[in-house]
């Protein structure tokens, strides 16, 4: 299917993606080769098949990993805070959410 | 140099010195970086100290107590920038990470550091290890140590080029579709690309989350099984490493290989593959077959789609794993934006580069109303083929043989602008991650332009030591005698 440079300008929203003129002119059409290509697995019928979800090996479905439902301990505040681009009292600060 | 057992024990009976180890690794990464792009941190000041560390240890210890406890002993080790050491940086070869320095070590890391290695510095990339050839790199390529105006394949680029090089014997990877395993072909290294589930991801930065795993790139098998000894096995930091008892996998590296099975699907072999690889690897059937190896046809009926099927899966996985990247937590934000949505489209937009915009918009597509079913839930069915052909595979054979990849390393700028050109040089590799299996890359060979050649064997759930076993056995009949032309 072919995308549109509307297309493009409609994936980068979903996607948060600012994008410029001259990406979306270069975007479409390798976008658009790539989903043409993989629309070759159109010609398998797979009408009978379950969908791999998720890549475990059997041994990997059958590992329990529950754990109990105990505080651990964990980084805390200062250090979850140390590498926010603007932190502040205790918070992450980010602009105004209504523009 | 060394293997990574000689070097140990000549630190262990005092013959050599940790120090002496990590500096002579540290002095040729810092050597030949200007050349090679290999590293992106070099921590001389925190290796020097931790080999002094690991000295003093075992000059308090005796012999036997120092090597059971620190089965790595001061070897020298370099890490791909998109797993967390703390102390250093970790920017996945990205802009958007800043100047993030990760609070924790991945389990993998701690497990490594626990066991005696010196972790020399982080190597460079594709960012957010997006790409064949290290051209999506923020920071600039890694050249290929073989010929600088070659790629080193990606995305484990840096890693492979510093064990070309002889920098250090060992280091780590991220394998998606092929990250390990194809940059090892191209730099005519060993490249392992462990079972899902074999090695805790726990600190590796997600991709693609059902393919990612850790892997090993080594100058020789019994160095990669050294390795993955110390990183594999349970960790209940990540769900989904498995619960699959960790087997000796040196004890059985030097056992013959008379009588194993090595499949090979004629089909996988036709049109697309250089002259040179192919007829690499028909005289690397031969060898095996000199080995005692049986060599038997198998059919991968699906292994055609799998390209198709990746690049849906992976950029579906990749689109949401990426979305945390919004400038609130860590990394880098954007400046000047005056409302919270064009900080994040803004911060997204100066953070990533163009692959990983292109990756996350086709993976924002596949998954968006109207179209899942039709490329996501489709491609997770194929996948599901894919798996039984390799079941049925493994009840003809042991292993399976292919390239991996269809030529040796191409030049800079070659691919870059036909994205589709590029991911065709996953094919052979994609499979095993598609599958979860677990699968090797090993120099079998030169072209005639003097570039190394890559030999895959994939083999079923948990059976790396098999792999490391039949590539031991290759590497000790057939060694690679030629050296890369920048080498340490």
């Amino acid at each position: 299917m072919p995308i549109t440079e509307t297309d493009i300008e409609k994936i980068a929203q979903l996607a948060h993606l600012e994008i410029t003129d001259d990406e979306r002119r270069l975007f479409a059409p390798q976008i658009s080769e790539i989903v043409t290509y993989v629309e070759q697995l159109n010609a398998i019928d797979t009408s009978e098949v379950e969908p791999a979800l998720g890549g475990l090996t059997p041994e990997g479905e059958q590992t329990v990993s529950w754990r109990r439902d105990e505080v651990q301990p964990s980084l805390g505040q200062e250090l979850a805070l140390d590498q926010a681009p603007d932190a502040a009292a205790g918070h992450f600060r980010v602009p105004k959410v209504l523009g | 140099m060394d293997s990574i057992s000689n070097l140990r024990d000549g630190i262990v009976r005092g013959e050599t010195t940790a120090r002496a180890a990590t500096e002579s690794a540290l002095n040729a990464a810092e050597k030949l970086n200007d050349t090679l792009n290999a590293f992106l941190e070099i921590d001389r000041d925190g290796a020097l100290n931790r080999a002094e560390a690991i000295d003093a240890t075992i000059k308090s210890d005796d012999e036997t107590a120092a090597l059971s406890a620190m089965p790595l002993a001061g070897i020298p080790i370099a890490i791909k920038d998109n797993i967390c050491v703390r102390g250093m940086q970790t920017s996945c070869g990205s802009r958007i990470l800043g100047p993030y320095h990760p609070p924790y070590n991945a389990t993998a890391i701690e497990r490594l550091i626990t066991a005696g290695s010196v972790i020399i510095g982080k190597t460079n990339c594709d960012e957010f290890a997006m790409g064949s050839s290290n051209e999506n790199s923020a920071f600039g390529p890694v050249k290929n140590p073989w010929d600088i105006s070659r790629v080193p394949g990606g995305s484990s680029g840096g890693s492979a080029a510093a064990v070309a090089a002889g920098i250090v014997p060992v280091a780590l990877g991220s394998d998606t579709g092929g990250s390990v395993r194809q940059p090892a072909a191209l730099c005519g290294v060993i490249g392992l690309k462990p079972t899902y589930g074999r090695v805790s991801r726990y600190g590796l930065v997600a991709f693609g989350s059902s393919l990612d795993q850790i892997g090993v790139l080594a100058r020789v098998a019994s160095d990669a099984a050294a390795v993955l000894q110390v990183i594999a096995g349970r960790d209940p930091h990540d769900a989904t490493s498995a619960d699959v008892p960790v087997p000796d996998y040196s004890a059985e590296l030097n056992r013959a290989i008379k009588g194993m099975r090595l499949g090979v699907s004629r089909a996988l072999l036709g049109e697309g593959l250089s002259a040179d690889v192919r007829a690499a690897i028909e005289e690397s059937i031969e060898a095996y077959r000199d080995l005692g190896a049986e060599i038997v046809d198998i059919d991968l009926p699906h292994a055609k789609y799998a390209i198709a099927v990746y690049y849906i899966i992976a950029t579906a996985e990749a689109s949401s794993n990426l979305a945390r990247y919004d400038g609130v937590r860590y990394g880098f934000r954007a400046e000047d934006a005056p409302a919270l949505k064009q900080m994040y489209r803004k911060t997204r937009d100066e953070g990533f580069g163009p692959e990983v915009k292109r990756r996350i918009m086709l993976g924002t597509y596949v998954l968006s109303a109207g179209y899942y079913d039709a490329y996501y839930l489709k491609a997770q069915k194929v996948r599901t083929l894919l798996r039984q052909d390799f079941a049925r595979a493994f009840q003809k054979c042991d292993a399976v043989l292919t390239p991996t990849t269809p030529t040796p390393a191409f030049l800079f700028g070659e691919k870059v602008d036909d994205p589709l050109a590029m991911y065709l040089n996953d094919i052979f590799t994609v499979t095993a991650n598609l599958a979860g299996v677990p699968g090797i890359s090993l120099p079998c060979g030169l072209s005639s332009e003097g570039l190394p050649i890559g030999l895959q064997l994939m083999g079923p759930y948990w059976s790396e030591a098999r792999l490391l076993r039949l590539a031991h056995a290759y590497q000790k009949a057939n060694p690679l005698t030629a050296r890369p032309r920048i080498h340490a």
